[in-house]
């Protein structure tokens, strides 16, 4: 993957709200010629299996070799990522159950580093088709695949409608499940995971990373679902956003913590 | 067997008092037969009950109230599942 220009990277602000959230939802980001490209090939795929789909179709390649989706990437992951795994999610039409909630792969025991799961939706995916349910600020939680898996529903949980062309980054930690759908319509999202390449600091653009509108990011990010624990978890992203910014002395966590404790 | 079956309801609260507010919720319900819908992942935006106490109060039994939380020294800022989980029961007849 070669260097973006700067203006396709992700702002200070669009990267306090992926650490507060633990996603972006980037909409209409792939041009829609493309996107009924690779639709067509969805519909028509008889490939080896839905894993295999990524080194089958180049079209698929073209929409993550678009400036403007590199630029989302290299800002977070670096210039050079690594491939983890990748694929071609369905849910067949009026398909009606829906998946347990689960964090993806096993407990990670990288502190602060993470993966980025990138779900590409090619079409339209309204809510009754079934776009996957997330939970925003679940990406910090220290939880092993279907552990979560008793839960149903919980405050703030949002599905990811969106119109064609929106790829939705998520932090490999992030809470998931796949929906119903009601539709007569099959959906999909193609998924690709991505290991960083090198140290996720300073990789977006930085500019006014230290300006009080990123401060009040987090401290507004409180999700209604977080109760007692909203000021750790508070701690924890503001941990996280040293990390990414590259700064291990700026302090944007509840009471400016960080430095009284002297973490 | 009788046609008495039971439900579980598990409410998850912001904290540890049984009159805080309800984050989450989940309904198994041993009166729907195999092939009937249980509640399913993302099926309803708004809990039954706003509270556990709110759930008492309407039939409900408490099965299980949550260990508080133990933290360990250097991991105090670390969390995992949901707290404050309360199991509840009822029971009913089969549906029909």
């Amino acid at each position: 993957m070669s260097k973006v220009e700067r203006h396709h990277l992700l702002t200070a602000t669009q990267m306090a709200q992926f650490v507060v959230d633990g996603y972006l939802m980037l909409e209409g980001i792939v041009p829609q010629e493309l996107n009924q490209k690779v639709y067509q090939e969805q519909m028509n795929y008889i490939g080896k299996g839905y894993d295999r789909f990524w080194f089958e179709s180049e079209t698929i390649k073209e929409v993550f070799e678009l400036p403007q989706v590199k630029g989302i990437i290299q800002s977070l992951v670096g210039e050079h990522p690594i491939y983890d795994h990748s694929y071609m999610h369905i849910v067949s039409a009026k398909n009606l159950k829906a998946q347990n909630w689960h964090a993806d792969s096993v407990i990670d025991t990288r502190p602060l580093a993470f993966d980025i799961q990138c779900f590409y939706f090619s079409h339209d995916t309204p809510k009754e088709m079934g776009p996957t349910l997330i939970l925003p600020g679940s990406h910090m939680r220290r939880v092993h695949n279907f552990s979560i898996g008793r839960y149903k529903n919980i405050v703030g949980q949002k599905q990811l409608a969106c119109k064609a062309g929106t790829i939705a980054i998520l932090h490999h930690g992030l809470w998931h499940c796949a929906q119903p759908n009601y539709t007569d319509t099959t959906r999909y999202v193609f998924k690709l995971r991505l290991q960083p390449g090198q140290q996720q600091r300073n990789l977006f653009n930085t500019d006014d990373y230290d300006n009080p509108e990123i401060t009040s990011i987090f401290r507004k990010g409180y999700q209604p679902w977080l109760g007692n624990e909203d000021r750790t978890e508070h701690i924890q992203r503001a941990k996280l956003w040293r990390y990414v910014v590259g700064n291990d002395s700026i302090d944007v966590s509840f009471e400016k913590v960080l430095s009284r404790m002297n973490i | 067997m009788g046609k008495l079956r039971q439900q579980i309801l598990i409410l998850h609260l912001e904290n540890p008092d049984l009159n805080s507010r309800t984050v989450a919720w989940a309904l198994y319900d041993g009166a729907r037969t195999s092939d009937q819908l249980q509640m399913r992942e993302g099926d309803e935006e708004t809990p039954p009950y706003d509270s556990v106490l709110a759930a008492m109060r309407d039939g409900w039994f408490v099965l299980q109230i949550p260990s508080l939380p133990i933290y360990l020294h250097g991991a105090e800022h670390e969390s995992g599942h949901l707290p404050y989980e309360y199991v509840l029961e009822r029971k009913v007849d089969l549906h029909v």
